[in-house]
């Protein structure tokens, strides 16, 4: 063991502020990628996503399909492609709806203050509960699988997170002395709030809910890959995951592994931005 | 001063009771929040349904009653470990959950210790090699590891270990103890691997707290061999944050094991939840779902109250 | 076996076998404006109370620390700490480790900060040296009562004051011959700070140590100590006999510290606080550090870079208006006389200390 314990001063932490801007370039433009991907797979991809072609199953990589085909023939550069944008645009939805939900919330938990908090903060604990997944599991075993419910079950699954992180800031921001003028004028505490308090502490909600993208994304691939989001025909990348996973014991890892690398390559990139990102926003 | 003890553990467990009382609630009323007849729905849908049948589902659960008289007995008969009836299996739910719990508890078991040997040790490897390349390589390493969802983790593992190199069989949970280390190594990993970040963070940062205290500059100014420093006075004084934060991750993996034991085909607790789930087994699933998230609060609870034991001032304190 | 390298620098009756000779020793950390330490020299002998006086940040603890080869972050050290004749400073690993761990043993400020909470009194003494046996002994030698008991004690069960022997147990279980004491009493309750001050000086009597005692009481270090070094912005402004510090002070400094506290019986004297305030790290100095809080500061101090001037009783003190011997430092003679009269001089035997405490 050496004495480093000892004198060095204090690095700054890892993962925060400043670090490595050419990581957060380089995950920064894979990104835009991947997005212009998403938006122009109608281009770009060689196949349509469905057009299935049982006599070249499982062919490997190629001059025909680049990064192979799956079971059914399908080509999994084309379905990948098209797959972006579900997988993209579904966090999107949950994010929103957590966004909404948790603002209002906390907000409300911070303005109002007295049995509204502490109701909301019972909420939460329940919620807290179901450790992981589980309480997105118990909405989806009552309303069924479904991309839909998938998203707003994992909506209200984040919205206690959000309305925790939203009630400690507005609870700071509600104690500034403009808050105090506005209701010397005789403007009404809803108008505070949703003119003066929410934006104001837009930035920083923004920066936190880009930080929960990649969370967001890898919570909705593993419900498809458990069959709960995402139904066939969809080409989300958590189904082909699980659509792929047969393969693999025949030697066929591609299809599995194409989805999987572009679920993990994205959620990297994205806790990469994300951090960068949110410590930008947050500086106001 | 065991007055004040005795007032706070019962005010950590009426606390504790509460929670459980109420995700327990939820668990059960679910059944309400569902489009329809609660009866069709308990009784899996209407495929197959006959009248007989429908009544009773009714009479078993109470259906006619008020809510909080049906939660009343479904508690009473859950804490009595009669967890109602499969309908896929038909079989006592209680069967099914305790022939299958064993598997997952050794998942948890065995990815718990791979968690702490792994993500401590990293942890205490950034830390007293800190702010050099094997800081950062653990930081990057770990910080990779925790963006990989744990399916994904678990088809790359059986893609290059166990298909590609043949080292571990694919699925399955073996017998004896070395199958089951053998059958259970890449799930465990798979289910360990999203906990590393978390554990080795916290590891490395309760240590560089605990190395800026004035007593391990007394120790080093006293000449104490480097290493009897970092073993006994930084990562023994970091031990809190340390033991917490594995306890909290351990209690977590009882949810894991829900898309690991699917991706290895493990027959556990977790892909029976995943399996009554797909095939409208709601008893199944309200039973698993309650074991999980019981064994969950009670994890939790107990790391918290291990913690005055690894702090002689807590414990102090108490008396 | 070692000589004093740099003549004049030892200080008045420095002993020429000295255990701990420091010479111009200058400490510069990163973002700092001055140097932490600027050409600081000492010597402790074998035997003798020497005592290190200035306000917090002047340097002091520093300088103590210099002597276990313990230096903050980033600090670039040059000039001499030798230990024994043996060159500390560039000392590093294992030799630097068997040089903290034999020889220099150091007393902590606060004890409650020094010892790990979560251990037992026992493994702090073992940690040092001592084997279990030897723990209760120790813990006895320092008046502990009921050591048997304590060895298996956490820190949280003893007191302040116990605490504080407990450390210093510590410290003698290295068997060191050179002690370094770090305002080891500052944090004690007066009757407490007398029992621990008569115990060190006890102890430096039984094992011939020598004491380094660093403290910002500038009559407890006359008091108790043969010799006294007066630093201020990180210089040696001041090295004397105690009994001549304390009848006459030659540097404006060392006065001020003298009549800007009360004194027994003293009430109709006004107190004299030194105006401003300590320097700190990003304050830096052309001339003398101290001109601008000095009464007698001259045009020239601004620029007159400091060096120690030689004193008739064998001192140094760092003054300009003692270089130029034309112009005594005024006042120097008239307080002080009184002063001594009062108190007595050059009280440094043990008897003595329990009266000047309680000043």
């Amino acid at each position: 063991m050496t004495a480093i314990l000892d004198d060095t001063p204090s690095p700054p932490l890892p993962a925060v502020r400043g670090r490595r801007p050419a990581g957060v370039l380089v995950a920064g433009t894979l990104l835009a990628l991947v997005v212009i991907a998403a938006v122009c797979a109608p281009l770009l991809a060689p196949y349509a996503p469905d057009t299935i072609d049982l006599s070249s199953s499982l062919v490997g990589t190629g001059h025909d399909h680049l990064l192979g085909t799956d079971s059914s023939g399908q080509d999994l550069l084309s379905r990948a492609l098209f797959g972006a944008r579900s997988s993209l645009m579904a966090p999107l939805a949950l994010l929103a709806v957590a966004g909404v939900l948790g603002v209002t919330l906390g907000v409300l938990a911070a303005w109002r203050g007295g049995w509204v908090d502490v109701l909301v903060s019972r909420l939460t604990d329940v919620m807290y509960a179901f450790p992981g997944l589980l309480f997105t599991v118990l909405i989806i075993a009552v309303f069924g699988a479904g991309m839909t419910t998938s998203v707003l079950a994992l909506g209200l699954a984040f919205t206690p997170t959000v309305a925790k992180y939203t009630r400690s800031l507005a609870l700071s921001e509600a104690r500034k002395p403009y808050v105090d003028a506005y209701r010397v004028q005789g403007m009404g505490g809803l108008r505070i709030c949703a003119a003066h308090v929410v934006p104001n502490l837009a930035r920083a909600i923004l920066g936190y809910l880009v930080v929960l993208f990649g969370e967001a994304l890898m919570s909705l691939a593993t419900l498809s890959y458990l069959g709960f989001g995402a139904q066939p025909p969809s080409s989300d990348w958590g189904l082909m995951v699980q659509e792929g996973q047969a393969a693999i014991v025949q030697g066929a890892m591609l299809p599995a592994l194409v989805p999987g690398t572009a679920i993990a390559l994205v959620v990297v990139c994205f806790n990469v931005v994300g951090v960068w990102a949110a410590d930008r926003l947050g500086r106001q | 001063m065991a007055l004040r003890l005795a007032l706070r553990v019962g005010r950590r467990l009426t606390g504790v009771l509460a929670t459980l009382l109420a995700a327990s609630f939820v668990i059960f009323a679910a059944v309400y929040a569902a489009p329809g007849d609660p009866a069709v729905f308990l009784a899996g849908g209407r495929d197959k349904l006959t009248p007989e049948r429908l009544a009773q589902v009714r009479a078993e659960y109470h259906l006619d009653e008020p809510l909080f008289v049906q939660y009343g007995r479904w508690l009473w008969d859950c804490v009595h470990l009669d967890l109602g009836r499969s309908f896929k299996y038909s079989d006592q739910v209680a069967d099914l959950v305790a022939a299958r719990f064993p598997t997952t508890l050794q998942l948890v078991l065995y990815a718990t210790v791979l968690f702490v040997v792994l993500g401590v040790g990293a942890g205490v490897l950034a830390a007293v090699k800190r702010s050099t390349w094997v800081d950062s390589a653990v930081v990057g390493a770990t910080t990779l590891a925790a963006s990989v969802p744990s399916f994904v983790a678990a088809i790359a593992l059986v893609s290059f270990f166990g298909v590609r190199l043949g080292w571990f069989p694919v699925t399955g949970s073996g017998t004896g103890f070395l199958g089951t280390v053998r059958h259970l190594t890449l799930p465990a990993l798979s289910l360990a691997l999203g906990a590393l970040a978390l554990v080795s963070r916290v590891t490395r940062q309760a240590m560089v707290d605990a190395a800026a205290s004035d007593h391990v500059e007394a120790a080093r100014a006293s000449g104490v061999p480097e290493r009897d420093i970092v073993r006994r006075h930084v990562l023994r004084n970091a031990l809190g944050p340390i033991v917490t934060m594995c306890g909290l991750v351990m209690a977590g993996m009882l949810a894991g094991t829900v898309v690991v034991e699917t991706a290895f085909g493990l027959s556990g607790i977790g892909s029976l939840l995943v399996g009554a789930i797909n095939t409208h087994d709601f008893p199944v699933a309200q039973a698993v779902l309650l074991l999980m998230v019981t064994g969950y609060i009670v994890v939790t609870t107990l790391v918290d109250a291990v913690h005055p034991l690894l702090d002689p001032r807590v414990e102090g304190a108490h008396r | 076996m070692s000589e004093i390298r740099v003549p004049g620098t030892g200080g008045p009756g420095a002993a020429p076998d000295a255990l701990l000779e420091v010479t111009d020793l200058t400490l510069r950390l990163p973002g700092a404006a001055r140097p932490v330490l600027d050409s600081v020299s000492l010597t402790v002998a074998p035997g003798e109370v020497v005592a290190l006086v200035g306000e917090s940040g002047s340097g002091k603890s520093t300088t103590a620390k210099a002597a276990l080869g313990l230096f903050p972050p980033g600090a670039v050290a040059s000039g001499s700490v030798r230990f024994d004749g043996a060159e500390v400073l560039g000392l590093t690993g294992e030799r630097l480790r068997a040089h903290r761990a034999r020889g220099v043993a150091l007393v902590h400020q606060d004890p409650r900060a020094a010892l790990n909470p979560v251990r037992r009194v026992g493994d702090f003494l073992v940690e040092r040296g001592a084997s279990r046996s030897e723990a209760v002994e120790l813990l006895a030698s320092v008046g502990l009562p009921d050591p048997e008991r304590r060895v298996r004690q956490r820190p949280h069960e003893l007191s302040g004051g116990m605490l504080q022997r407990v450390v210093i147990a510590g410290a003698l279980a290295a068997r060191p011959r050179l002690l370094l004491a770090d305002e080891a009493t500052s944090a004690l309750d007066v009757t407490t700070q007398a029992d621990i001050l008569a115990l060190l000086r006890g102890l430096r009597a039984e094992h011939g140590l020598g004491l380094l005692f660093i403290t910002h009481d500038l009559h407890l270090a006359a008091a108790y100590s043969d010799r006294v070094y007066v630093m201020y912005a990180g210089r040696v402004v001041e090295s004397r006999t105690a009994g001549a510090l304390f009848t006459a002070p030659a540097h404006p400094y060392t006065q001020g510290l003298l009549t800007c506290s009360p004194t027994l019986g003293d009430t109709g004297t006004p107190l004299h606080p030194i105006p401003g305030r300590p320097p700190s790290l990003s304050d830096t100095f052309p001339g003398c550090p101290f001109t601008d809080r000095c009464a007698h500061s001259q045009p020239t101090c601004e620029t007159w870079a400091p060096i120690q001037v030689a004193l008739p009783d064998g001192g140094t003190a760092a003054c300009a208006l003692l270089a130029d011997s034309d112009r005594p430092v005024p006042s120097v003679g008239s307080w002080s006389a009184r002063r001594a009269e009062r108190v007595g001089t050059a009280p440094s035997n043990g008897t003595d200390t329990a009266q000047v405490i309680h000043e």
